[in-house]
């Protein structure tokens, strides 16, 4: 098991390395002169222009530069941002637990509604169940979301007046953000409504973020739950007498559930992307607005930094599914 | 003795009557499973339909994509009160007409798709070939370039490129296709590492095919089944991010016609004039519906392990 | 009243080419304590018949029968809960490969256990000590051990004893082996059949035993079937089939015996078992059979009487050669 964990880590590492070469490299390749971009100022003297290399460090080798860098990140220093002056690492925690609080509900609502969709469409294979789950989820998975998230608006906000439009919680409440997150910031806060106001809040964005992996999910679990009930011991459950339930849920779904799982880690990858979108519409402060915003400011120190966090929790998420994997199948731990 | 295609039917003594239906020959037999499946089909057909409007664009819209009709603003589609016949899906913000502008949006899509996949399809096969075949550092040097590529979204990654690569619907496809291409090699890769080691594989090298044969005609063909759905599906992926990119205005400029680039500004009208938002997102999924059908389809007509017999 | 009692058994399948007769009008009997042979080329039809009885095929199956009773309950009109209560418990079944029989994701004791849990009312000491005893029954050394292991972590005649073990944890009347060598070595075959034969005989339960191998049938069975092409083309007792076999097909495949060869170059039957393209209009075997003639292509021959072993043939072997009727 030890050696297992430990071959994971061993190829976490050259990735990592990578990922922090292209994040590095990213404003060294954009068109421009990097430190008139970075400054932002116009037709500076050469001192000053000497005085903003040495400061920003262009003045050193490049793998000098790079080293420095990577230092910066462990320790948690990112460079600041043009727009805010403020570190990227505190602007980047600041705005995070926001987008994780969504992709938390995101992906519990995909799980909760994808798994049993995925089995029923399985067991029930070419019969109308199937087809129709199939379908909707087909449907789902094609969809532009950002279209998704309008049309919703519309529907919910617009004509229905259930939903509020934008934001994470109405205005008029107002607490010091102890977690981040708002469902339980606004539980602590005892005022009354507040709880509610976060929820109604969060509705239209889970659903709008998790569409598409919940399609996903869905769809890879029927597929698991097909190759899976072909095999042969699902064939002996049945032999022994077993009840439907019994093998298609337990013998059938802890061997499906493998890809399914790793399907799961990998949308996390597909929530990021799509949290870039949903928060724009809904204007939900989160990193993914941020990482627009700021690309369109050409803030690009925090889009640099950005990228990498990004990067790297996608990583680390993908390591922990990984790991996942050798507890729950005791083949693979011998890899 | 009687072959085993049943093609032939003669029997150690020449008695033998082959009373069924001889074996179909692989087309027919792909596409009498691709063709049992309903939705397939009907997506192969609004594909194909798409394709028809996209080619004979300038012929079928009512109107050019770009002008401007300063006295019909915001004006509602032809069935609901104030629209007129004229526009038929109505107009947008600076008066250009709906219908017109999807018509030509149609063939951007394509332009897209087809793009997109033939670049990261091409390059994404051709690493795949190589990392499968060579084996050692070659290999592991491709396969952690592509992990590096996954580790970002992508999405994300996409934006990013065109940030630096400036913001345009070419520089847009290439940030896809360079995204898009990491699925490839690992499939071809898969797909190669699972060939090499059966008997055919081992039978034409004994033959003395060299490395370049052994690649491109024994091993490929074989592999193409997963390859060609997730064409299909990145297909599909192709023309959504680009629209997302254009909702960001990081992709096709206005006044392009390109379906994403038309629901950008369309934000502020959600409320008042629904068909603005409405129908470039509906032609979007119509579209991205279709191929994803067609790809599912394929997929099952492909997968032997699916099939019924 | 037979245990297991199956008349005229067909099996089609639902193909995207068409219905594909897998099993065509075949009848199996089986009496308490019997030991039978079904013997057949892959292809013949021999595992569908018996999975269909279990309840295990597939959802493109279509299955016909006259009449289809285990132990008195008529198994094809039975609700899937009576089904479930005989499957397992009274009739059980072990199949070729058990390497891949077993559930990667659970230990062997989970999965002995879990049969025993169904179907018997035990402790939960109980089943683990009745657990422990199915080990020690199939001759599987350290069975606490064995009880935590994983399947991968054990070879195939480990595994095949396991699968042994789990099928007659509730006594079953009937078990049903299907191929349970072929995918083992030659040591290991023997014993396993040898387990098999000491099982039955120690517990009474009828024996089906599916194979292609004839020198397995010469040791272990009672009764032989012979099945070709989805068809029951032969059924006699095992010494009888041997002295005196009434289908050409079966004399086919008893002179291809390596141990009763008389010339250097083993005998063989020329061509291959019909496929779904390529069934001929008359008699299945008609176009490999050296006797056949213009009728055994036109026209299919039905099951003879007793004496002549239900041989289903125009012109049944009589020592060696076929009876041709002047008619």
């Amino acid at each position: 098991m030890i050696g297992f964990l430990l071959r994971r880590f061993g190829a976490f590492i050259p990735t990592f390395i990578g990922v922090s070469i292209v994040s590095f490299l990213f404003i060294r390749l954009l068109p421009g002169d990097p430190i008139m971009l970075m400054a932002g100022e116009r037709g500076m003297s050469d001192e000053r222009y000497a005085q903003l290399a040495a400061q920003f460090g262009y003045d050193q080798p490049l793998w000098a530069q790079y080293f420095d860098y990577v230092v910066g990140i462990v320790q948690g220093d990112l460079g600041t941002s043009f727009k805010t002056k403020r570190p990227v690492w505190d602007e980047f925690f600041a705005l995070f637990p926001a987008t994780l609080e969504l992709s938390l509900c995101a992906i519990i609502f995909s799980v909760a509604i994808g798994i049993p969709a995925g089995i029923v469409a399985a067991v029930n294979r070419g019969k109308w169940p199937d087809q129709a789950l199939m379908t909707t989820a087909l449907v789902g998975f094609s969809m532009p979301i950002f279209w998704w998230a309008l049309l919703l608006i519309i529907l919910f906000s617009g004509m229905l007046g259930w939903t509020p439009v934008s934001g994470r919680i109405d205005l008029l409440y107002y607490f010091p953000s102890g977690t981040g997150f708002m469902l339980i910031d606004s539980l602590q806060s005892g005022q009354a409504g507040a709880f509610g106001s976060a929820v109604r809040h969060l509705i239209l964005p889970t659903i709008v973020l998790g569409t598409i992996p919940l399609a996903v999910i869905a769809r890879q679990t029927r597929s698991a739950m097909l190759e899976v009930l072909s095999e042969d011991y699902v064939r002996t459950a049945r032999a022994k007498g077993l009840h439907p339930f019994r093998v298609n849920g337990l013998h059938a779904l802890r061997n499906a559930m493998i890809p399914v799982i790793t399907v799961i880690g990998l949308s996390v990858g597909t929530l990021l992307a799509g949290a870039i979108l949903t928060e724009t519409i809904f204007s939900w402060p989160g990193i993914g607005k941020w990482m627009v915003e700021s690309i369109q400011s050409r803030d690009y120190t925090s889009v640099q930094g950005g990228l990498m966090m990004i990067a790297l929790i996608v990583m680390i998420v993908n390591l922990v599914v990984d790991v996942l994997y050798g507890v729950i199948n005791p083949k693979i731990r011998k890899r | 003795m009687s072959s085993v295609d049943g093609y032939s039917a003669d029997s150690a003594d020449g008695t033998g009557n082959v009373a069924s239906v001889a074996r179909p020959g692989r087309f027919r037999e792909f596409w009498s499973y691709f063709r049992e499946n309903r939705g397939a089909v009907v997506g192969l057909a609004v594909f194909l339909l798409f394709v028809l409007v996209a080619i004979f664009a300038d012929v079928l819209a009512p109107h050019s994509p770009t002008e401007q009709f300063r006295s019909s603003l915001l004006q509602p589609p032809a069935w609901q009160t104030g629209g007129t016949s004229e526009f038929l899906l109505g107009t947008d913000a600076v008066g250009r007409d709906m219908l017109s502008r999807l018509i030509h949006g149609s063939r951007y899509s394509f332009f897209i798709g087809v793009i997109v996949v033939v670049i990261a399809a091409t390059s994404g096969i051709l690493l795949g070939l190589i990392a499968g075949f060579s084996r050692g550092w070659v290999d592991t040097l491709i396969m952690r370039l592509m992990d590096i590529l996954l580790a970002f979204p992508s999405l994300l990654l996409a934006l990013v490129m065109v940030a630096i690569l400036g913001p345009s619907l070419i520089n847009a496809m290439i940030a896809i296709a360079i995204v898009l291409q990491p699925h490839y090699v690992r499939l071809t890769r898969a797909a190669v590492l699972g060939e090499r080691a059966k008997e055919y594989v081992t039978s034409a090298q004994v033959v003395g095919a060299g490395p370049l044969r052994l690649m491109f005609v024994t091993v490929l063909p074989n592999c193409l089944a997963p390859l060609i759905v997730q064409a299909a599906l990145s297909f599909s992926t192709a023309i959504l991010d680009a629209a997302a990119l254009g909702f960001l205005g990081l992709g096709a400029q206005p006044p392009t016609p390109e379906w994403g680039t038309m629901l950008a500004d369309s934000r502020e009208f959600v409320l008042r004039a629904w068909w603005v938002v409405t129908f470039p997102g509906l032609a979007i999924l119509v579209n991205v519906l279709a191929i994803n059908l067609m790809g599912d389809g394929l997929r099952d007509a492909l997968d032997p392990k699916l099939k019924r017999s | 009243m037979a245990l297991l009692d199956v008349q005229s058994l067909s099996v089609d399948f639902r193909t995207a080419n068409g219905q594909f007769r897998a099993v065509d009008r075949v009848d199996v009997s089986v009496e308490e304590g019997d030991v039978l042979a079904i013997v057949g080329e892959s292809g013949s039809g021999k595992s569908v018949s018996m999975l269909a009885l279990m309840g295990l095929l597939p959802w493109t199956a279509d299955i016909t029968s006259d009449c289809m009773r285990f132990d008195g309950t008529d198994l094809a009109t039975a609700d899937a809960e009576t089904r479930r209560r005989l499957v397992g418990r009274d009739v059980a079944m072990i199949f070729q490969e058990p390497m891949s029989s077993l559930n990667p994701c659970f230990t062997i004791g989970f999965q002995i256990r879990e049969a025993l849990k169904e179907h018997l009312d035990l402790s939960r000491s109980e089943r683990q000590r009745r657990a422990i005893e199915l080990l020690e029954q199939v001759g599987l050394p350290e069975p606490e051990k064995r009880l935590r292991a994983f399947p991968h972590q054990l070879s195939g005649g480990m595994s095949q004893r396991v699968m042994i073990a789990m099928a007659i944890a509730c006594k079953p009347k009937l078990l049903i082996a299907d191929e349970p060598t072929t995918a083992l070595d030659v040591t290991i075959q023997a014993q396993i059949l040898e387990l098999l034969l000491d099982l039955q005989k120690e517990t009474g339960m009828a024996l089906v035993l599916i194979t292609h191998d004839m020198g397995v049938v010469a040791e272990t069975a009672q009764r032989v079937s012979v099945q070709y092409a989805g068809q029951k083309v032969e059924e006699q007792g095992v010494q009888a089939l041997f002295a005196e076999p009434r289908h050409p097909y079966t004399s086919a495949l008893l002179a291809a015996l390596p141990e009763r060869a008389t010339t250097r170059h083993l005998p063989t039957i020329p061509g291959v078992v019909p496929g779904q393209f390529d069934r001929p209009s008359g008699c299945l075997f008609s176009p490999r059979c050296p006797h056949a003639d213009e009728r055994c292509g036109r026209e299919q021959p039905t099951p003879a009487d007793a004496s002549l072993g239900h041989a289903r043939c125009h012109y049944p072997l009589m020592a060696g050669v076929p009876r041709r009727e002047a008619s």
